[in-house]
């Protein structure tokens, strides 16, 4: 006879099983964009435990480049704090998506919001939780697996150091497949389209006016306020999509 | 390392607790139980499409396209994962096709 417990564990196992393909991509670019920070990090003469203890605790892509330049005599922690709070400042916006769904997930929801990398509140978008597994462990097995290849890839890095035996320049561009990707799914829903329409717009707009260190903020405001000023045309047409 | 054990800490201590704020901010802001207004379910459910329009451009922000070779490796490869990914829609298939092609068309062609 099963336990509670043992249904519990077989429900877990089903949930990975069924997240990890969902995962992969994220696995191939998180495997190298974690090893380049690995390299970065070994440079600068911390060994892949720090490396790996840093993908642990902090857990953000550009977070963590950016902070590689912090481990310098000279540098104050205020400093650290605003440089990270403006460069994250996009994952405010994240969580206001999630809240609900975030809310069902009992001791696991702190996990999930200190997990909310852009690549997983991605995919977290185009995912259909198949009908035997439990949302809550679905989502969860997407974090906990996407952080694992961050941590694993940060390692190899600073293990490897320079020496690969080939060329992986351009592998990085698995990050930008995967969010084209994503985009190319959300646009086959046509209730997205204008949203993804204004944020291709806002993103280049700003990135013209700004330059590529300082346009995410401009853009995030920018979605945001043409998002709520369209309200009423875009949710008419969600209407109109819904009685259609 | 260029600052002590203690230091390297701290920074880490630093960077990860400010990273881990930014996430957290939307749910202090609507604890478990508060009634989450009109205004931010709407938010909620048109933002995503537009942020993952956003990342497409983060990605790609380095791109020059004044100079050679004028963004077309970019291009290319961005195309050939949409129209592989409308024809056969298999993630893992558009993904690595795009990748490996980039990295092709970078290392050996431009």
């Amino acid at each position: 006879m099963k336990t509670r417990l043992d249904e519990k564990k077989g429900s877990y196992i089903r949930a990975f099983r069924a997240a990890f393909p969902y995962t992969i991509p994220v696995l191939t670019g998180y495997l190298f964009i974690g090893m380049a920070f690995g390299v970065m990090i070994q440079e600068k003469g911390y060994n892949f435990l720090w490396a790996m203890l840093m993908s642990l605790l902090i857990y953000a892509g550009s977070g963590q480049y950016l902070a590689v330049n912090f481990f310098a005599p000279g540098v104050s922690l205020w400093h650290v704090i605003f440089m990270e709070f403006m460069l994250n400042i996009r994952h405010i916006f994240y969580g206001l998506s999630l809240l609900e769904r975030f809310s069902k997930m009992g001791k696991k929801r702190l996990y999930m919001i200190f997990s909310l990398t852009d690549e997983t509140y991605s995919l977290f978008f185009v995912t259909k939780v198949p009908p035997d597994v439990r949302e809550d462990q679905f989502l969860f097995a997407i974090a906990l697996l996407d952080q694992s290849y961050w941590i694993i890839g940060s390692g190899i890095g600073a293990l490897l150091g320079n020496v690969l035996p080939f060329s992986t320049e351009g592998i990085d561009f698995a990050m930008t497949a995967l969010f084209v990707v994503i985009m190319t799914e959300q646009w086959m829903d046509s209730q997205n389209r204008k949203s993804v329409i204004i944020g291709l717009l806002c993103g280049l707009f700003c990135l013209i006016i700004f330059g590529a260190d300082n346009f995410i903020l401009p853009t995030m405001i920018c979605i945001m306020v043409i998002l709520l000023a369209g309200k009423r045309v875009l949710t008419e047409q969600e209407v109109n999509h819904n009685a259609g | 390392m260029p600052v002590s054990v203690g230091r390297s800490f701290a920074i880490i201590a630093a960077v990860g607790g400010t990273v881990f704020f930014t996430r957290l901010i939307p749910f202090l802001f609507f604890p478990k139980g508060k009634e989450i207004p009109p205004m931010i379910q709407y938010l909620g459910k048109v933002l995503p499409p537009a942020v993952i329009g956003m990342l497409v451009i983060y990605c790609l922000k380095s791109v020059n396209v004044l100079a050679a070779p004028f963004g077309l490796p970019e291009l290319i490869a961005v195309a050939v994962v949409i129209l592989l990914h409308v024809w056969k829609r298999n993630n893992l298939l558009s993904i690595g096709t795009g990748t490996v092609l980039y990295m092709f068309l970078i290392q050996a062609v431009f």
